[in-house]
């Protein structure tokens, strides 16, 4: 019987958080071990456990994958998240790099300076309103389906409905001219993988606070 | 009845006239032997006709017309050619091991792609980083994949795009380092052996397609044509 696969990563969202939305909204079970010291760092570093000295890293069907992007790709293959073909692939890909963008610059947000820290929110905001969200709803309204791509599920949709609860969680105003995407969130949502990962006590993380940031900071001095 | 002759067109590159993010791409058309176009975007009017006509999904470049679709994002239009042009290992698992190698050697690349941006100090700071980075995270790694399976290739013993961009990596750190290898045999060897592969020596030779490292001229014309 296939192991759980066994994720690495501190105990926060960072760039390990669409690997946990990916894997949940698939339905498959997986564990986590969390780095919390100094030590622990430097013992997976040291076991030579981590291709480029870097986590996310993910030990699954015998492999210890590293790179979020390839992880990613693998457990959308795997799962038929992928689309049919490689045309389809190429959509969801470049649906999936737009929102990944946009994600980067949220995740770096908690290691930006205070005095330039509501110059970078206005830049988010500016960026979600008027070069993202624009595209992902007129995707939607082109084609009329419940889904971004091939009328069926696919990674982009997940990644995507990841990225509105974080627009959110910045400002809930910034889905207002967006009818479809509000659709497509509840739609996802309501999925039962997705609605289970979605309530208290899932392998969800919330958003970094003061206390898990100066951690993270010891951690990966 | 004679089928009618249908000529399939060469895909066409949209991007400004130097390496940037767009080089990667041509490198791998290149190896694959596909003949491509290119048309270079000099004006902010050339720019502002692209986004005008809504061939920008994110309004941004690189875009690339193949196949009768207009793909922007570096690492999307990567796959789909890796994909088509049988470059991208044989099964699911050889998949994941050429996506971690080029994900590891486009991080490195693109560190240079962006220090042309910065001023001299930090742009002296960001392409040393580059090197060392190079010496001891990723190097290591790709003559330790070699010496462990002692074959020609990264994965599968089969030529991919692990291996072109692995190459053009190399060669674009030894721009800034020309000892860089020098620990690494394997990855000499590596090196004169992928760059003598047809399609790639034919690229590498003056006059092709390839494009030099960033210069003063290029970082001005992409900073006036983006302001």
């Amino acid at each position: 019987m296939a192991g759980k696969p066994k994720l690495h990563y501190f105990n926060g969202r960072g760039r390990m958080e669409s690997i946990r939305w990916l894997l949940a909204a698939a339905g498959v079970e997986f564990e986590e071990k969390f780095i919390e010291t100094p030590e622990d760092w430097d013992k997976l570093r040291s076991d030579g456990h981590l291709m480029f000295q870097q986590v996310p890293m993910v030990e699954m069907d015998g492999m210890k994958m590293v790179q979020t992007r390839a992880i990613l790709n693998y457990i959308a293959t795997k799962y038929n998240l992928y689309g049919k073909d490689i045309k389809e692939k190429a959509l969801i890909d470049m649906y999936t790099e737009g929102i990944a963008d946009l994600n980067e610059m949220i995740i770096v947000l908690p290691l930006c300076p205070p005095d330039q820290k509501e110059a970078k929110i206005a830049l988010i905001k500016e960026r979600t309103t008027d070069r993202y969200l624009p595209v992902f709803e007129k995707v939607l309204k082109s084609h009329g389906q419940d889904y971004l791509v091939g009328n069926r599920l696919s990674k982009a949709d997940i990644h995507l409905v990841e990225l509105l609860y974080y627009v959110e969680e910045i400002d809930p105003s910034l889905l207002a001219n967006f009818p479809l995407l509000k659709a497509l969130k509840t739609r996802v949502s309501n999925l039962p993988t997705v609605k289970k990962f979605l309530q208290p006590g899932s392998q969800r993380k919330p958003p970094i606070n003061e206390k898990s940031l100066e951690q993270a900071k010891k951690i990966f001095r | 009845n004679p089928k009618p002759r249908v000529m399939a067109t060469k895909p066409k590159l949209f991007y400004f006239c130097g390496r940037g993010r767009m080089e990667s791409i041509r490198w791998l058309l290149a190896a694959a032997g596909v003949e491509f176009e290119e048309e270079f975007i000099e004006t902010t009017e050339q720019y502002e006709k692209l986004l005008k006509d809504g061939r920008l999904l994110f309004g941004q470049v690189p875009m690339v017309e193949i196949d009768g679709m207009v793909l922007t994002q570096t690492r999307a239009i990567l796959s789909y050619l890796a994909a088509k042009y049988d470059l991208y290992g044989k099964d699911l698992k050889e998949t994941v091991r050429i996506n971690m190698y080029t994900d590891g050697t486009l991080d490195l690349m693109l560190m240079i792609a962006v220090a042309a941006f910065k001023p001299p100090a930090e742009k002296e700071e960001s392409l040393a980083l580059v090197v060392k980075r190079a010496k001891t995270r990723y190097f290591p790694v790709f003559e330790k994949i070699l010496k462990d399976h002692g074959e020609d290739f990264l994965v599968g013993n089969k030529f991919s795009w692990a291996d072109i961009q692995l190459l053009e990596a190399i060669l674009m750190v030894e721009e800034l380092d020309a000892s860089v290898l020098s620990e690494f045999p394997l990855l000499k060897a590596f090196k004169t052996r992928i760059s003598n592969i047809p399609t790639i020596k034919k690229f590498l030779q003056p006059g092709s397609q390839r494009k030099p490292p960033p210069d003063s001229h290029y970082v001005e014309v992409v900073r006036s044509v983006l302001h």
